[in-house]
């Protein structure tokens, strides 16, 4: 005998989970598989692909320009995390201990920026600090210099729009993490006869560990791919995994390579994501 | 008990907070090895007190020395003082002898000395098993005493106390204060201890200091507290207590007795440096007055009796006086039959009673409103 045993549940919960299911299958699941297939696949005579099995992409990931790259890429995320951390442990720290009607007001000065695309605010450095900036041409009318000093378009200027961009997902997490803090922990630490720095190292810092690792991870991940910072403030002389995948697509048309780095990219971040977790669950036992 | 040296002393220590003096100026002597308490409701300063001696607050006036040191300025890692916090502020991230070696550690001690003495301290506190646990893996019990351990571990000088117990249930805290008395006797270590409750403070201390309002209002042992409170806030906030205004009206013939005189009657009561015609306030612990059909000589106080509840070993009794306030009184159960309704005569054996100065600021009932509900 042939019966169905629906649950009976089996429609409502269809009807709370189907559409985001269906979203993420269709946006999220179907492209990241496309992008897989793709990154096997032989290089289109004008752009686009040919169904035809080749290792060619990644043999050339593994080449030692594009090694260079990588390598260069991850070097400036970790600058980055460095940075916002230097950064983001003092003002969170101040964050927390500043009066309750101050608190709101600094909290919107973190969040403020977000309401303006990242594009145009880095745009907005742009102008302010290239050679016939506002930077430059203050410093010369007032003769302190005589020649433009080139800040956009370098490394250094890559790294500083990365920070300005990043600091805010690194105060965050850190903010939470310090104001949960519990301050009768430092007062017993001083009263056991721990100086400052050595309550910080051994009470303050292993405290405050899980929003440090959180933040590092919300920064560490968007900087390997933030194509756009690259673009707008290394121009076309520093070159980036973000951008590098971006001018594979759009430029030099070699879409399986360009999937091949984006594949790279999504391993490092689910490595990221890995610790992230494993971290996690060690903040439960703290 | 204390050996009469002096270990710790304030000298005219005030403290302000946002323009308002919490601590008003403020002179007392610690002495090695005394159990010596801060009685008082919350807010009346003795937790600031003690902050005070820690380091963990400066004073806004005044020296804190310890053993004859200036130390006003010294941080509390300077000092040789280690406090028990009321939350216990356990370092959530390392076991139990990691809490305990924590300070041993900073003394730079070697690995073998600093497990010797852990191991001691955690047997001391009868946790000898418990050195690979993690704080959240501990009852409230256990956490107190890792926090006792903790602090006892860097050999202080004195140790502070702040309500270590407040956030015991009932049963154990009984158990936990006794604990406490015998572990400060056999290590002859003083301690100053903040608490809010009067049994706590009487049960344990040789001396209490009962605060109010960021000032000492009493300093005794817990004997002279009890039956001898020299204003009308340490007879109220300590045991029960019956307050009646009066006013001094002779001396009559045995030395130091005074005839009073109430609003419903007179009284007999011993007190010395009163002046005639002043208003005094005269307090009576329940269990000292006694209520009878016969009058005796030198009381005119007559009352109704409205309730009494037996409650075992004494009965509770409640006399209404004709202006209306209600007595409280504690008698044998197998004395002389008293039924409600009675016209009952009141006195007491003037020993027992206390009689004090009534202060001229009178903000003082107030606040004890406010505090109290009194």
């Amino acid at each position: 005998m042939k019966k169905r045993s629906l649950n009976p549940n089996f429609l409502r919960i269809l009807v709370m989970v189907g559409p985001s299911a269906l979203w993420l299958l269709l946006f999220l699941a179907v492209p990241l598989v496309y992008v897989v297939v793709m990154s096997f696949c032989t290089r289109g005579l004008y752009g686009g692909i040919q169904y035809q099995l080749s290792f060619a992409s990644y043999r050339s990931i593994f080449s030692s320009l594009y090694l260079k790259v990588t390598w260069k890429s991850l070097l400036m995320a970790f600058e980055t995390c460095v940075i916002c951390l230097l950064i983001s442990y003092p003002f969170s720290w101040f964050l927390s201990r500043v009066p309750k009607r101050h608190h709101g007001i600094l909290m919107l000065l973190v969040i403020l920026p977000f309401w303006v695309s990242a594009l145009l605010r880095l745009n907005g450095w742009s102008n302010i600090l290239r050679d016939s900036g506002i930077v430059n041409t203050l410093l010369i009318k007032t003769g302190i210099i005589k020649k433009p000093i080139t800040m956009m378009y370098t490394d250094g200027a890559v790294l500083f729009g990365m920070v300005y961009c990043m600091v805010p997902f690194m105060i965050l997490p850190l903010h939470t993490s310090i104001s949960k803090l519990d301050h009768s922990l430092i007062e017993a630490a001083m009263d056991l006869g721990a100086n400052r720095f050595r309550t910080f190292i051994r009470v303050i810092l292993p405290a405050t560990l899980p929003g440090i690792f959180a933040g590092t991870i919300q920064v560490f991940i968007p900087s390997l791919g933030a194509f756009f910072v690259a673009d707008v403030m290394g121009g076309g002389n520093s070159v980036y995994l973000g951008n590098l995948i971006q001018n594979q697509f759009l430029v030099a048309r070699n879409w399986p390579l360009g999937a091949a780095f984006s594949v790279l990219l999504i391993v490092f971040t689910l490595v990221m994501l890995r610790l992230y977790t494993r971290i996690g669950s060690l903040d439960d036992l703290a | 008990m204390s050996n009469g040296k002096v270990i710790a002393q304030l000298e005219n220590i005030t403290k302000d907070f946002d323009g308002v003096q919490i601590l008003k100026p403020t002179n007392l002597s610690i002495y090695e090895g005394e159990f010596l308490t801060f009685l008082g409701p919350s807010g009346c300063g003795k937790t600031t007190t003690l902050r005070i001696i820690a380091g963990l607050e400066t004073p806004t006036e005044g020296t804190v020395k310890l053993e004859g040191r200036d130390v006003t300025n010294l941080p509390p890692y300077k000092r040789n003082v280690n406090t028990v916090f009321q939350n216990y502020a356990l370092f959530p991230n390392m076991n139990v002898f990691d809490n305990v070696a924590f300070g041993l550690v900073e003394k730079r001690l070697g690995k073998a000395e600093i497990r010797e003495k852990v191991d001691a301290m955690l047997q001391l506190v009868q946790l000898g098993k418990m050195g690979k646990r993690k704080p959240n893996q501990l009852s409230g019990g256990q956490k107190q005493r890792v926090a006792i351990a903790r602090a006892l571990a860097n050999d202080p000088k004195l140790l502070l106390l702040d309500e270590p117990l407040g956030a015991l249930d009932l049963k154990l805290r009984k158990q936990m204060q006794l604990e406490l008395k015998t572990l400060q006797k056999n290590l002859g270590i003083t301690f100053v201890y903040v608490t809010h409750d009067q049994e706590e403070a009487l049960t344990m201390s040789d001396r209490i200091i009962v605060m109010n309002n960021g000032r000492f209002e009493q300093i005794g042992t817990p004997r002279e507290i009890y039956e001898h409170p020299q204003n009308k806030f340490v007879a109220n906030f300590i045991g029960e207590s019956n307050i009646f205004e009066a006013s001094v009206v002779s001396e009559t013939g045995a030395k130091g007795t005074l005839t009073l005189m109430m609003e419903n009657g007179h009284v007999l009561a011993e007190g010395e440096g009163f002046k005639y015609d002043e208003i005094v306030y005269l307090c009576l612990r329940p269990e000292n007055i006694e209520i009878s059909t016969v009058s005796r000589e030198g009381f005119t106080l007559k009352g109704f009796v409205r309730d009494h509840v037996y409650v075992g070993n004494i009965v509770k009794t409640v006399v209404e006086l004709p202006n209306g306030k209600t007595v409280q009184v504690n008698r044998n159960p197998h004395g002389e039959l008293i039924t409600p309704g009675m016209l009952v005569n009141l006195f007491w054996d003037p020993k027992d009673a206390v009689v004090m100065h009534t202060r001229e600021d009178y903000v003082y009932d107030a606040i004890e409103f406010a505090v109290l509900g009194k």
